[in-house]
């Protein structure tokens, strides 16, 4: 178990120098969502105002966070997939550590760092002039709510890391995945004003929990049972990730 | 009795229908530097993932240490130092910081840490460079950083696939000596190339090893000196007449003499292997003088290890590592 502690701890130290290193990186993913709150929130704004009765931005805010987790999350199997194409995996492995040390490090720092990006976004927002309604204890949800998202997402990408060709067909994966994520949740508008077969969709998408769960926190207050909801959606979305990935995984990394 | 550092019985791999190891057997003494020498293809790197436990072979044995790498590959894990082929160091750490994140991967202790990277660091002599980020280093001192890695733990074996693959003379030749010292120290060595004369400098014992096969094992030297005969080398004026096919018209003539045992042509260079020199080379001048080839150069020697790879498997070194890349 120490061994193990020691294998882990120092798998997140090499991840979290190159957050440190690299800090382009963090940038990129958080272009989109910058771009989405700063001017399709300033561009909807008049339009928005009649239906949904306040700010746009404030409104887009919650979609933008989960935006945001879920790119984060899902590029975050990127660097095992480059550390598998250029011989470190195979290095690692013959040494003496667990398999799981590389996961679970990998997993933190990626959590880690979806944090600072919601962090930014945040305080971004705060710029504009967005305010939780639920206050600092409603930014501490937010994030925890985020964390529950980002950790079923993750796995994902752990596994699209070790079954995936290269990373020209990772990146092409996380290409296509970011915009039918969101826009068949209730990102970007309310969920009954989807036409149905998106409903349907967006009804067994994890987002848009997580989105709901962040907009009543945002605009309104503490809602307990669409927290409670949300809470029992994420866990179920998060307890499948980790029972396929663990069957995935062990079978490429034995 | 010497001890048996690494032992393989009989080892088999089948990647589809191709047999990467075809019943490899050998024996590694404790403080030897063993070499296995083949082109690539041979099945170097195959026998390489097996003893570091990343492979399982089909069928046969394999013992690091007394340790049975197929059965207990978490206990011969720690016994091993493994340096891969391909640099396998992170561009955005520091050389400390590096060896840091393989020190806690081998588990050494916190006291142990900091005195261990600083003996290592002394073996391949990077101090002065422990501060310096990864991605500002040489390929060479890349190279010095991925070999220090695989020392951390102190093993008693450590595998270096292709070590000096793409090194410069300097880097070369400072790796070797690093290798001698690990011999110095007791430590047993393994490792794989496709270079004669690393080879011949390092080894104490080599294995030829071809599609799969060993085909001679022994001290370079030994190998070398059971080879009778000389080996000629001729060089013509210029490439041009080697697409002539002056060369080829020049081989043909010359496998016609009794005293030709075999002839390799490469580029504008033929080798001719000979009983013996000084009954070879009249009669070689006087067949290029009556073909009327000019000759550049013209050079004899005892045989080396291409000769003794030729002797054994049957076809050149060279034309080999050609058709594989």
């Amino acid at each position: 178990m120490a061994e193990f502690a020691q294998e882990t701890r120092a798998q997140l130290v090499r991840w979290l120098l190159h957050l440190k290193r690299e800090p382009f990186n963090m940038a990129f993913n958080l272009v989109n969502p910058v771009i989405l709150l700063i001017f399709m929130g300033g561009a909807f704004q008049g339009l928005a105002q009649d239906s949904l009765g306040g700010d746009y931005r404030t409104y887009l805010l919650p979609g933008i966070l989960a935006l945001t987790v879920f790119g984060n999350s899902m590029a975050g199997g990127i660097p095992l997939l480059f550390d598998r194409e250029n011989g470190v995996l195979l290095r690692l492995m013959s040494a003496p550590i667990s398999r799981a040390s590389i996961l679970v490090g990998r997993f933190l720092a990626v959590n880690i760092n979806t944090m600072l990006q919601c962090l930014i976004i945040l305080g971004l927002g705060f710029v504009f002039g967005i305010r939780i309604a639920t206050g600092l204890g409603g930014v501490l949800a937010l994030l925890l709510i985020g964390l529950l998202l980002g950790f079923g997402v993750t796995v994902i990408s752990l596994i699209l890391a070790f079954i995936l060709e290269n990373h020209g067909d990772f990146f092409a994966v996380l290409g296509i995945s970011a915009l039918p994520a969101s826009f068949l949740s209730s990102a970007f508008v309310p969920l009954d004003s989807l036409p149905m077969w998106m409903r349907v969709i967006a009804w067994v998408n994890p987002m848009t929990y997580t989105i709901d769960a962040m907009r009543s926190l945002v605009l309104s207050g503490w809602n307990g049972p669409l927290l409670i909801e949300m809470a029992i959606a994420l866990l179920v979305f998060d307890t499948a990730m980790f029972w396929f990935g663990g069957r995935v995984l062990r079978r490429h990394l034995a | 009795m010497p001890e048996i550092m690494i032992r393989a019985e009989k080892l088999r791999k089948k990647y589809g229908q191709i047999a990467a190891l075809d019943g490899i057997s050998l024996e590694v003494e404790r403080g030897t530097i063993f070499g296995l020498l083949g082109p690539n293809g041979a099945g170097k790197t195959t026998a390489v993932k097996i003893l570091t436990t990343l492979v399982r072979p089909d069928e046969g044995k394999v013992e690091v240490a007394g340790t049975d790498v197929v059965g207990d590959p978490v206990r011969a894990r720690r016994l091993i130092g493994y340096v891969p082929q391909e640099l396998t160091v992170d561009p955005y750490l520091t050389v400390r910081e590096h060896l840091r994140y393989y020190a806690d991967l081998y588990h050494l202790s916190p006291a142990l840490k900091d005195s261990t990277i600083r003996e290592v660091v002394a073996l391949v002599a990077l101090a002065g460079y422990e501060d310096r980020r990864v991605r500002h280093l040489s390929g060479g001192t890349k190279k010095k950083l991925d070999l220090a890695c695989g020392l951390l733990h102190r093993p008693p074996v450590i595998i270096l696939d292709e070590p000096s693959l793409g090194l410069d003379v300097q880097v070369r030749r400072d790796v070797w000596s690093y290798i001698l010292r690990l011999k110095e120290q007791r430590t047993t060595v393994f490792l794989c190339t496709n270079y004669m004369d690393e080879a011949e400098r390092l080894c104490d014992v080599v294995s030829i090893i071809d599609h799969g096969r060993i085909a001679v094992t022994g001290a370079p030297a030994s190998l070398r000196s059971q080879l009778k005969g000389d080996v000629i080398s001729l060089r013509i004026a210029s490439s041009e007449d080697a697409q002539g096919g002056n060369l080829k018209t020049l081989e043909k003539s010359l496998s016609g003499l009794a005293i030709v045992q075999g002839t390799v042509r490469d580029g504008t260079e033929l080798k001719i292997y000979v009983d013996s020199n000084e009954i070879a080379l009249p009669q070689i001048l006087q067949s290029t003088a009556s073909l009327s080839i000019p000759i550049r150069s013209i050079t004899y020697s005892r045989p080396g290890l291409d000769e003794v790879f030729l002797h054994y498997t049957g076809h050149p070194f060279a034309e080999e590592r050609e058709k594989d890349g």
